[in-house]
């Protein structure tokens, strides 16, 4: 593969100057290009509608991306049961990919269920520099019916925080409070 | 060997109609809340669970209209069957009454279903096995969020035990329902492919017992079990959660968006 995958942006009207990322590294003239792979990073580089600091990649939800002839086929994970982000990212991968030149198809794939444990170290960072606490590995059990987990502030890392309720503004969320900076956050919660 | 084509096409459907009847009703019922709850926080809660229940309405119904294979889809089983059709379990559709009665009821559905899930984890069919390996995490948090209310409110003020032990008195003749076997339990149980409703009454108990005796509530005896929702026998509070869930679908067949 060719291209460095980075990539300068620069806004005339703000002056800043900007490197990430490039969702579009230059795949390299001169040789073939692995079209499974250029399908898979225009599928990865979709980002979550609720929380645009994380791809799909990022999250673990995207299981494979198949390249047959022109068609692409992209098989996703929900995050939970009911999350209603599902067909708004399903709609987003298709969008990715026909940008791409591919016919696409998303295929819907419920075995092995998707755990929090799949959120690349990654998608961890970005998350808490985003301000959600990002889940405790996969430890949630009824046996602790009552105990606390251990949510560390995403703002000023302190362990002082509280619950304040189990069920957030999405589905994968919950509310806390952080005792010692005061600040509210969503963490994501350990499923 | 028993396995997942041990059994007929009828009975595993029959069985997946049951679950996604229980999921979409109790959701449904649940839904009922937004915008009443007693809290914000409860008022992001419910209907946050609500969501949970009917997305894995929507699966089972998915997985059970590829498997009855008569071309119906999840929409059709939701929408358009008619009050007989529909097998979930009476406890479902009972009226939402005050929140205590709510709370109990999502505590005593969600300790049914957590070891049922938790056992369909080594289901012999792998569909189940991937919608159970979600939900049963998600039940884990119905527990503990009911569980929580049903202590608080237990070990409350007069007022808040008053209403929880009424709570208790009207739903104890509708648990028994929930560990009902039948011709179709059977069929799924031989299979491996579900457990005997009444393997898991164990489970159940050393869920609830717990949080009754931190609540200070008595297990109440029903003086009798009320039956016939697995047949399709329903109480008078069907007709009108059915003419809600429907309307729409019925007035603008297909309508999307």
């Amino acid at each position: 593969m060719g291209g460095t995958g980075t990539i300068t942006s620069f806004s005339p009207s703000t002056g800043v100057r900007r490197t990430g990322r490039d969702p579009w590294p230059d795949p390299g003239w001169c040789r073939p290009v692995d079209e499974g792979q250029r399908a898979y990073r225009a599928a990865a580089s979709v980002v979550d509608p609720e929380i645009p600091v994380v791809t799909i990649e990022d999250l673990g939800i995207l299981r494979s991306v198949e390249v047959d002839g022109d068609t692409a086929i992209a098989r996703l994970t929900p995050t939970y049961t009911g999350c209603p982000a599902v067909l708004a990212i399903e709609l987003a991968v298709e969008a990715a990919l026909r940008d791409a030149g591919f016919e696409p198809r998303v295929e819907r794939v419920v075995s092995p269920a998707w755990t929090t444990d799949w959120i690349t170290p990654e998608g961890r960072q970005k998350l808490r520099d985003y301000g959600i606490a990002p889940p405790a590995k996969a430890s949630n059990s009824i046996r602790a019916l009552f105990g606390e987990t251990e949510v560390a502030c995403p703002r000023c890392g302190s362990g002082e925080t509280a619950r304040i309720s189990e069920f957030g503004s999405t589905a994968c969320k919950a509310l806390y409070r952080c005792e010692a900076c005061h600040e509210p956050f969503d963490y994501f919660k350990c499923i | 060997m028993a396995g997942a084509d041990t059994i007929s096409r009828e009975e595993l459907a029959a069985f997946l109609l049951r679950l996604a009847d229980d999921h979409l009703i109790l959701g449904h019922r649940l839904s009922e809340w937004c915008g009443h709850a007693p809290m914000l926080e409860e008022d992001l809660a419910m209907p946050n669970m609500a969501l949970d229940l009917i997305g894995q309405a929507r699966v089972l119904y998915q997985y059970a209209g590829a498997v009855e294979g008569r071309g119906r889809d999840e929409d059709a089983l939701a929408y358009l069957r008619r009050e007989r059709e529909y097998t979930n379990c009476l406890m479902a559709e009972r009226e939402n009454g005050d929140f205590a009665h709510t709370m109990l009821r999502q505590l005593y559905f969600a300790a049914f279903m957590e070891p049922m899930w938790e056992t369909m984890l080594s289901s012999t069919d792998e569909t189940l096995r991937g919608i159970a390996g979600k939900a049963v995490k998600e039940v884990a948090y119905h527990i503990r969020h009911a569980g929580e209310w049903v202590v608080r409110l237990g070990d409350g003020t007069e007022e808040s035990t008053r209403r929880m032990k009424a709570a208790v008195e009207a739903l104890a003749p509708y648990v028994g329902e929930l560990f009902e076997s039948d011709d179709v339990t059977k069929a799924v149980a031989e299979a491996g492919i579900a457990p005997k409703p009444a393997s898991l009454r164990s489970r159940f108990d050393a869920i609830v017992g717990p949080i009754f005796a931190e609540a200070g509530l008595e297990w109440v005896e029903a003086p009798f079990t009320q039956t016939g929702g697995r047949r399709g026998l329903h109480g008078e509070a069907m007709g009108f959660l059915l003419a809600e869930l429907q309307f729409m679908q019925r007035s603008y067949p297909g309508a999307a968006w």
